[in-house]
C-alpha cells in the first residue's frame, strides 16, 4: 500500500509524464520529501520556506488541506491526495 | 487561434457583466486535443474583488474531476477585467499554468463595449490570438 498523488498537466515533466505517482510518509510534508527523491525538483514546485505555495492547491481525499494541517496534515497508506495548480490572477 | 461559437461568448460576456465591478471567471472544457471549446462552466470568484480573481479551490476540484471522467480539459480559461483592458496582466502570467488553454480576456471598462481577447501564456511569455467566432462549429 501507498499514497497515490495526482500529479497536474504542468508537473508531469517532473514525472516522466506520469498523471499520478505513489509514495509514502505520515505527514504531507515526508510524502513531498519522499517523492522528491525519485521525483527531483518537484518538492520545490509545491513547498517554500513558507510552507505549502500559495498558488498550488492540494487535496486529500477531495480536501484542501489548507482547512485541515497544511504540510502537517496526517497522511496514511491509501490516502489519495491530489495537487492542482491554482487557477488566479488579477 | 481561437475558434469559439457565438452562444459562448455571449455566455462569457454577460457572467462578466454580471459580477462587474468584480472579476468574473470561468472555463469551457472541451474534449482533450480537440481545442474545441464546448462545456461553459461559470466559476466562483473565491476573491470577489475588482481586481483579482482566483478559482474556489473546492469548486476547482469539482470541476477538474468531471473534465477528467469525460475526457476533457480546459480549453477556454477565462476572466474579466473591470477597469483596464483586456490584457494579461502580470498576475495573470505569473500564476498561469495550463500551457495548451486558451486565456480569454473580456472588459467591461466601457459600459457599452466589450472586448473579448484571447492569448496563450506559456512559460511567462504572453501572445495574442486571433479570435474566430462561428454560428457554430461545423459537423
Amino acid at each position: 500500500m501507498a499514497i497515490e498523488v495526482r500529479i497536474p498537466t504542468i508537473l508531469r515533466n517532473l514525472t516522466d509524464g506520469a498523471k499520478a505517482v505513489e509514495g509514502k510518509g505520515d505527514t504531507l510534508d515526508e510524502l513531498f520529501t519522499d517523492l522528491d527523491t525519485r521525483h527531483p525538483g518537484l518538492r520545490d514546485r509545491l513547498v517554500d520556506d513558507k510552507g505549502l505555495r500559495k498558488f498550488v492547491n492540494v487535496y486529500l481525499n477531495d480536501e484542501d488541506v489548507r482547512f485541515l494541517g497544511g504540510l502537517d496534515t496526517q497522511v496514511a497508506d491509501g490516502d489519495n491526495v491530489t495537487v492542482l495548480p491554482a487557477v488566479a490572477g488579477g | 487561434m481561437l475558434t469559439i461559437e457565438r452562444a459562448l461568448v455571449e455566455k462569457i460576456i454577460a457572467h462578466a457583466r454580471a459580477d462587474h465591478p468584480d472579476e468574473a471567471c470561468g472555463i469551457i472544457a472541451g474534449p482533450v486535443g480537440s481545442d474545441r471549446p464546448v462545456r461553459y462552466v461559470a466559476m466562483v470568484n473565491a476573491e470577489r474583488s475588482p481586481t483579482f480573481y482566483r478559482f474556489d479551490s473546492q469548486e476547482q476540484l469539482k470541476v477538474w474531476r468531471e473534465m477528467d471522467d469525460r475526457d476533457e480539459e480546459p480549453v477556454v480559461i477565462y476572466h474579466s477585467h473591470t477597469a483596464t483592458e483586456a490584457y494579461p496582466s502580470r498576475t495573470d502570467i505569473s500564476y498561469a499554468s495550463e500551457p495548451d488553454a486558451h486565456y480569454v480576456l473580456v472588459s467591461t471598462r466601457e459600459e457599452d463595449d466589450t472586448e473579448f481577447r484571447s492569448f496563450r501564456i506559456v512559460d511567462g511569455e504572453v501572445s495574442e490570438e486571433e479570435v474566430t467566432i462561428v454560428d457554430a462549429f461545423e459537423a
